[in-house]
């Protein structure tokens, strides 16, 4: 197993100050938008945008929600190991409000194909962007591309990214693994 | 751990207490799901699942059903009443020909003890014990633990008396096994001719005196007296067995500190517990209710599951 280093933590810092700002330019002052962190890992990249906008960049009340998918998705009981569910917390609701999806990874799409289904359980939104940070290409298994990207990387399948932040793992980076018998 | 040690859930004495956090775990976030706007998930959308009741119910049946349908399961419903069983078919021969039929996991109440146990063995599919007889009735000991749980914050060092009928109930089997798995403590009160000879080795000491009871308790759980299950007199009349064993406002209201009231339903008002003790604030009779639906969901979800 070989690790190799995609975003440093001062290259991850200027990527989400790059997304806040796209974020404004798009939503302007959030009064009709929500942002919806995706459960597990994409809480904590919510979390810290949420966090750049209101401190950096002075946009205040921003509805943010988390959002679990283990019950919607697609694979339940097709040979894969069995997920914790983790929770959901939307105190709010998304009927006519631009929802943002904000994941760590896209790989297959299948996570936001669940989150699409998962999210008309709160109303139906008026539109549904998604943010990741990073954008594995040639992997999709469906038509799901992202709004805002913070970097495109080529992986074949061998090979796992694995997005690390500072509030769980004690570093904020980006590494590529790669396993090697795949 | 995010697997249940077992295929069926046939009682609680064969669960471990990691599979009892887990299905808490899980009831937690099913708890959330139907309190929303739209309370329906798609999980089990390619499971069907057949809920045999041989046995008259009213709440178990009616929470089994929503907690399938908000799982997005297929389900079919059959009572005894007015089946072929009353033709003289067999119980293999029943759940074999619902089974022809594609069906992935059986919900079943029984008046047999063991009958889901027997049933687990001779057919295949997932079976969940819906009551067998006066042995368990497992979904019922979860909910009431969860809720106890919910109230209390843990289940773990609190003590927890239950009251009634304890000869015919396997409601209390069931709490027994669940609440000791959790470290509570359990005593059991009622009338001598209703608690059963050796019950002691289950770990459980015999209290016969109400109000003693219920000074010690920090929950105490009131159990219905079935009449329909006595072929005996166990004591002489309905109001006697109110005034020894029943609970007021007054008995409740002179306690040294403010305990839960549960109780499994249907309630005989009068009997067990009165009308304000039912509709009080102590009582978590319509939570234990509003649980069940997220209980039996966990429970049918880590089950299929493992459904190959």
């Amino acid at each position: 197993m070989s690790q190799k280093v995609l975003l440093t933590s001062k290259e991850v810092n200027i990527i989400l100050h790059r997304l806040a700002c796209q974020l404004i330019e798009k939503h302007l002052d959030f009064s009709s938008s929500v942002l919806i962190g995706i459960q597990p890992r994409g809480v904590y990249l919510a979390q810290r945008l949420k966090n750049i906008l209101e401190n950096e960049y002075g946009v205040k009340n921003i509805p943010l929600g988390f959002l679990d998918i283990t019950f919607f998705r697609d694979d339940f009981r097709r040979g894969e190991k069995q997920l914790d569910a983790n929770k959901t917390k939307i105190d709010f609701l998304v009927e006519d409000k631009k929802v943002v999806f904000i994941d760590d990874v896209l790989f297959t799409g299948r996570s936001i194909n669940a989150a699409l289904t998962a999210v008309q359980s709160f109303g139906r939104p008026s539109e549904v962007e998604l943010l990741v940070l990073i954008d594995r290409r040639f992997s999709r298994h469906l038509p799901i591309q992202p709004d805002y990207r913070g970097r495109q990387v080529d992986v074949i399948n061998n090979e796992k990214v694995l997005v690390c932040w500072e509030e769980k793992d004690a570093e904020d980076a980006v590494y590529l693994i790669t396993t090697t018998n795949p | 751990m995010s697997e249940l040690s077992v295929n069926h859930l046939l009682g609680i004495k064969y669960l471990k207490k990691e599979d009892i956090d887990l299905i808490f775990k899980t009831a937690d976030h099913f708890k959330e799901v139907i309190n929303r706007p739209i309370k329906k998930v798609p999980s089990l959308r390619d499971i069907t699942i057949a809920n045999i009741f041989f046995e008259n119910s009213t709440r178990t049946k009616l929470s089994f059903e929503l907690a399938q349908k908000r799982l997005s399961a297929d389900v079919i419903s059959f009572s005894a009443a007015q089946s072929s069983v009353k033709k003289g078919e067999t119980l293999i021969d029943t759940v074999n020909n619902i089974l022809s039929m594609k069906v992935d996991m059986v919900v079943m109440r029984h008046s047999n003890p063991g009958a889901a146990h027997f049933l687990s063995q001779n057919v295949k599919a997932s079976i969940v014990n819906a009551g067998d007889g006066a042995h368990e009735h497992p979904t019922q000991a979860l909910l009431d633990s969860f809720s106890i749980r919910e109230k209390l914050g843990e289940v773990g060092g609190k003590k927890v008396v239950i009251v009634g009928d304890i000869l015919h109930s396997r409601v209390a089997l069931s709490n027994i096994y669940a609440l000791q798995m959790q470290g509570a403590e359990v005593k059991v009160c009622g009338p001598k001719t209703l608690i059963p000879k050796h019950i002691e080795s289950l770990g459980v000491t015999v209290e016969p005196n109400l109000r003693k009871a219920l000074e010690w308790c920090d929950v105490a759980n009131m159990l219905r007296v079935q009449n329909e299950r006595m072929d005996v007199n166990y004591f002489p009349s309905t109001r006697e067995y109110a005034q020894q064993y029943g609970v007021d406002k007054t008995l409740l209201d002179s306690l040294n500190k403010e305990i839960v009231i549960m109780h499994p339903g249907p309630i005989n008002r009068g009997v067990e517990i009165t009308s304000d003790v039912a509709d009080s604030k102590q009582s978590v009779i319509l939570d234990q209710v509003e649980n069940g639906v997220a209980i039996r969901m966990a429970v049918i979800y880590l089950l299929a599951s493992k459904i190959q």
